[in-house]
């Protein structure tokens, strides 16, 4: 595993940011003077490449490629995958992002600017493509197998976990970097703040995100990138790996209704389909990390889909954007790393800033401050616009 | 424009962009041998002088710009006459 977010850039900052309940949000006076409605953003450090990638390999990188070069890097390291593994074995990559706005936008006003397309540079196109990190990342790291970017919205990061394991278990790939990354620009976000989707808590930056707290007023955007290395089990045995966790279940839907308001079916689909694929009792689950982003009807939706699945068994929730933000493509990967690190340390990070339910949170077992724990199974949720919901169920090896 | 005036930004801003010290940059230095240049980073060469001075080097030209001088000479010829930079 490997992160790069606003709760630290090594495993080790992020399991005590999130045991310390810390948050990441921060106010950005260069968003307000830039015309946000609301300022608050993820204080997610710098990726500086240089000295460790040439000028001519950061060319083709934007922002969000640089932080998963970073997240990969760390991954690769704890998996103890190195550069000679990787040109001697066909290592795929299924990465999620949904945006370059920030690059695209950067090539085509010096396009406009100039009045010519070689103003653009030499690393535009490739920096303004979707597909930016896979791209990037695969000649990196010199990845051979599957190089797919996986762009589901929100739920991009759980989606290319999701399809790494089909692949591996259908036995078409060995080993997959998965992962997810955000760009963390105000470009990116600009038409999402435009949509009175965010928090406008700007004097209590780090009360702001409050996912399922009856008082919440919208999210609040962040970024970054997670990587996860995931493999089939008789490949991670043979070569030694150190093996952290089993995806056992993978599911997903789509709501088929409306482009941003969830509804409560789809979700709900998409948790039974992931323990139906999991083939597990759903008590086995002792903790639900929620999609849940700090949106009025988003979360009160969530709140309802889980509900519907658990009924009288109180599995503890929370919503670990209430610390992060919401890392948007990256999500799905980062909170699965965020309940990893709980799973292995014993513990579930409080989903801080939860004071009073609604009459949705109300009926589940949300744990407000951090607990002392055992966990042996996890399920996570992500969902995104244009209603893609994909769900993961991982247990402890 | 004086040619050491082009010499000097030429040398400034190349050695930005492509990460060298410009102490490296000598006249009868070949470009491609003292700069990190490939067939796409050459792209930004010729973005870097469009957009300092106006001027656009067209793709058939520059196999001709061998060295530095060959390039510094290039634009002190070509340069558009209205140019301030």
């Amino acid at each position: 595993m490997g992160i790069w977010s606003c709760l630290g850039t090594s495993l080790d900052e992020v399991r005590a940011s999130l045991y310390n309940g810390k948050s990441g949000i921060v106010f950005s006076q260069e968003r307000k003077d830039a015309g946000f409605r609301s300022a608050l953003v993820g204080n997610v450090p710098t990726a500086n490449l240089k000295g460790i990638l040439s000028r001519n390999e950061r060319q083709p990188m934007p922002e969000e490629a640089q932080y998963a070069y970073l997240a990969t890097k760390q991954a690769l390291e704890q998996a103890r995958i190195d550069e000679d593994f990787l040109i001697k074995h066909d290592v795929g990559i299924i990465y999620g992002n949904d945006s370059v706005a920030e690059a695209t936008m950067t090539a085509l006003d010096k396009f406009r600017n100039m009045k010519s397309t070689v103003a653009c540079g030499s690393g535009a196109i490739f920096q303004s493509m979707n597909s930016t990190i896979t791209m990037n990342l695969a000649c990196l790291f010199h990845l051979r197998g599957i190089n797919l970017t996986a762009s589901a919205a929100c739920a991009s990061g759980s989606q290319s976990i999701g399809l790494a394991t089909l692949l591996i278990r259908n036995g078409l790939q060995e080993c997959v970097v998965c992962g997810g990354a955000e760009e963390n620009n105000m470009y990116g976000i600009a038409s999402f703040d435009g949509i009175q989707s965010f928090s406008v808590r700007e004097n209590e930056p780090t009360k702001a995100s409050r996912p399922f707290d009856r008082d919440r007023d919208g999210l609040v955007p962040s970024g970054g990138a997670a990587t996860v290395i995931v493999e089939s089990y008789e490949h991670a045995k043979r070569r030694g790996a150190p093996i952290l966790a089993e995806v056992l279940g993978w599911g997903f839907s789509g709501n088929g209704d409306h482009i941003s308001t969830p509804n409560v079916i789809g979700p709900s689909q998409s948790l039974k389909t992931c323990i139906r694929d999991a083939d597990i009792d759903l008590r086995q689950i002792k903790y639900v990390n929620a999609h849940a982003t700090s949106t009025r009807i988003g979360d009160q939706r969530e709140a309802e889909a889980i509900f519907s699945i658990f009924g009288d068994y109180k599995v503890p929730v929370t919503s670990t954007k209430s610390q992060t933000g919401h890392e948007m493509w990256m999500a799905g990967a980062s909170e699965v790393i965020y309940s990893m690190l709980m799973m292995k340390n014993g513990f579930i990070a409080g989903n801080i800033n939860f004071e009073n339910p609604d009459e949705a949170s109300a009926k589940l077992n949300i744990i407000p401050e951090t607990r002392e724990t055992r966990i042996d199974m996890f399920l996570s949720n992500s969902f995104g616009f244009g209603g893609t919901n994909s769900t993961l169920i991982i247990k402890n090896v | 424009m004086e040619r050491e005036k082009i010499v000097k930004r030429v040398n400034e801003i190349l050695a930005e962009e492509y990460e060298v010290d410009q102490s490296v940059i000598e006249e009868d230095a070949n470009i491609r041998d003292v700069l990190p240049i490939d067939s796409l980073s050459i792209v930004d060469l010729v973005a870097l002088i469009q957009s300092e001075y106006k001027l656009t080097i067209p793709m058939t030209d520059l196999p001709k710009l061998k060295t530095f001088k060959d390039l510094y000479e290039y634009i002190y010829t070509n340069l558009p006459t209205d140019t301030t930079a």
